[in-house]
């Protein structure tokens, strides 16, 4: 089954692992993960539209038009939450929706137009790593390559706008850039994921590593490396398993795979897993009783 | 030399004035108590002069030169409460963070930045935590640790943001000794205090603020209660005074 192409599409799945788990980490910090996944459908509409333009699906050409239409949704958020009452969650939910709802339409008139129905935009919606082209592959590969750089160049600087943006300006950090790429990059990350994982489960992989990554430990560095492991990890399984069958898509197989990888790390964790924290409490309770047993001798 | 100058300062909020008009010089090394009541504006002046806040009009020096985000002669203490403690980081790291103004984008902290904020961490009598996660500090060792990673700044001017609110006895004691060395030393530090009771005994110069400045000065001169009660309002100061008689019992 692990044919040459499947190699491939596992390195490339591997190194999208690596690159969401780390920049989701940050997004995850910054309690931005939502807005990754209104960024990630607002993609659609770009795809369609770049498709409809240039009538060829070559990968750049779709990323291009994704990147437009999710970086336009991302500043459309925060525009509305600057200029006016709405707060992020709302703000957030309507985008999303509209710019999916306006994505959807656009797909409809794709798959009626003469060779739209063979266009395989569809694939865009669920993902399909396993049938990627090689060529696709080195472009998803590369961008990816480019995230996890640029995740290690900024880790410092994003560490400390995140945590505390107030002082990272006062010592001249120009925080609103440092933001701006931040947020550039979320959107690079999920354009270099929608064919392999799919628009709607896109955010998954932003979110679901770094969040289970969170429970093992309380060091910004070794939850990077937790998170881009299982970000790898997911992206791997979710690859495999579903090139066993086709039809089967590989965005729910990650979301699976990242979930249960979750629950573990939910209930196991050693730092802040649910075991080990009653566990803590437990410790603490009895010492306590102890304590009052003697003193009350 | 002053070490802070301001003139005609103004901020407003939408269409609520936060400050009007104020005007300041304060010497080089004085230790300046900024005081006035709730909604006073006190925080607000801080960031203000501090380049933060984008609605304001007016001029600001820092040792006679307006302020330059490249240069490192400020530090900072903001309030405990503007940051998220649940952060994923130990307290060494956070005073660290007082070094990357020096250390410059990208690179990586050298042996001697971590020795500085080590020899910090243990200014504030905080060696022994350095590799505890924030959050599991208590409210006064979290403000030991922003003061630390202040100190590392190497700062000439300070500017603390009610840096004793929610700190137990200890690290009040440890925090106005710091101050007190860093004044020693020649350095400016002005401080967002709210607690009249303390506020002669901590400083030796004093804004006093409610929208616009009441009295700028030497303690002696401008701590009165003709002052205070113009500053906070007849009733409202009594009320206060009552309050933190309350407390500090």
């Amino acid at each position: 089954m692990l044919t040459g192409n499947l190699l491939w599409v596992l390195v490339g799945a591997i190194l999208l692992g690596i690159a969401a788990g780390l920049n989701g980490t940050f997004a995850f910090l910054q309690k931005q993960s939502l807005v990754g996944d209104a960024a990630a459908h607002a993609a659609l509409p770009g795809i369609a539209i770049a498709y409809l333009i240039f009538q060829q699906k070559d990968l750049p050409i779709l990323m291009l038009g994704a990147a437009i239409t999710s970086a336009l949704a991302v500043y459309m958020i925060q525009w509305i939450v600057g200029h006016s009452k709405l707060k992020a969650d709302a703000a957030i939910g309507f985008v999303l929706s509209v710019f999916f709802g306006i994505g959807i339409v656009l797909l409809t008139i794709v798959n009626q137009t003469g060779a739209g129905n063979q266009s395989g935009l569809n694939d865009f919606i669920f993902g399909k790593a396993a049938t990627m082209a090689k060529s696709d592959l080195v472009w998803l590969s590369s961008s990816a390559l480019l995230i996890i750089l640029m995740c290690l160049l900024f880790f410092k600087e994003w560490k400390l706008m995140i945590f505390d943006p107030v002082f990272a300006k006062g010592i001249g950090l120009p925080v609103e850039r440092l933001r701006v790429l931040l947020t550039a990059l979320t959107v690079l990350t999920i354009v270099t994921g929608i064919q392999a994982v799919g628009i709607i489960l896109m955010s998954a992989m932003l979110i679901i590593p770094a969040a289970a990554a969170r429970f093992w430990s309380n060091h910004l560095g070794i939850i990077l490396v937790t998170s881009a492991f299982f970000g790898a990890l997911s992206g791997a399984l979710g690859t495999i398993v579903s090139s066993f069958r086709t039809g089967l898509s590989t965005g729910p197989i990650i979301v699976l795979c990242a979930a249960s990888l979750f629950l573990i790390s939910y209930f196991f964790a050693p730092t802040r897993g649910l075991i080990s924290k009653s566990l803590k409490k437990k410790a603490f309770k009895q010492r306590n009783v102890a304590k009052e047993a003697t003193n009350h001798e | 030399m002053n070490a802070l100058q301001v003139k005609n300062l103004s901020v407003a909020y939408e269409e609520k004035v936060v400050l009007k008009n104020v005007n300041l010089a304060i010497p080089v090394g004085r230790l300046t108590g900024i005081i006035g009541p709730n909604g006073a504006g006190k925080s607000t002046l801080i960031k203000a002069i501090l380049n933060q806040l984008p609605n304001k009009s007016g001029a600001v020096h820092i040792l006679e030169r307006p302020l330059n985000s490249k240069d490192h002669t400020v530090g900072y203490v903001p309030q405990r409460n503007a940051v998220d403690w649940d952060f994923p980081t130990n307290a060494l790291d956070v005073v660290l963070m007082g070094r990357y103004g020096h250390i410059g984008m990208i690179k990586k902290p050298s042996t001697k930045d971590k020795q500085i904020a080590m020899d910090c961490l243990k200014n504030v009598g905080m060696e022994t935590f350095a590799d505890r996660s924030i959050g599991q500090l208590s409210g006064g060792q979290q403000q030991r640790v922003f003061l630390a990673r202040a100190l590392a700044q190497e700062a000439e001017v300070y500017f603390m943001d009610e840096p004793f609110v929610g700190v137990d006895a200890a690290t009040e004691r440890t925090i106005i000794a710091i101050l007190k060395d860093l004044k020693a030393k020649g350095k400016s530090v002005f401080v967002v205090h709210h607690d009249l009771q303390t506020a002669s005994d901590y400083f030796d110069w004093m804004i006093l603020l409610n929208q616009t400045i009441t009295a700028s000065g030497p303690t002696e001169l401008t701590f009165t209660e003709d002052n205070l009660q113009e500053a906070y309002g007849g009733k409202l100061f009594f009320m206060d005074q009552a309050k933190s008689n309350k407390t500090f019992n």
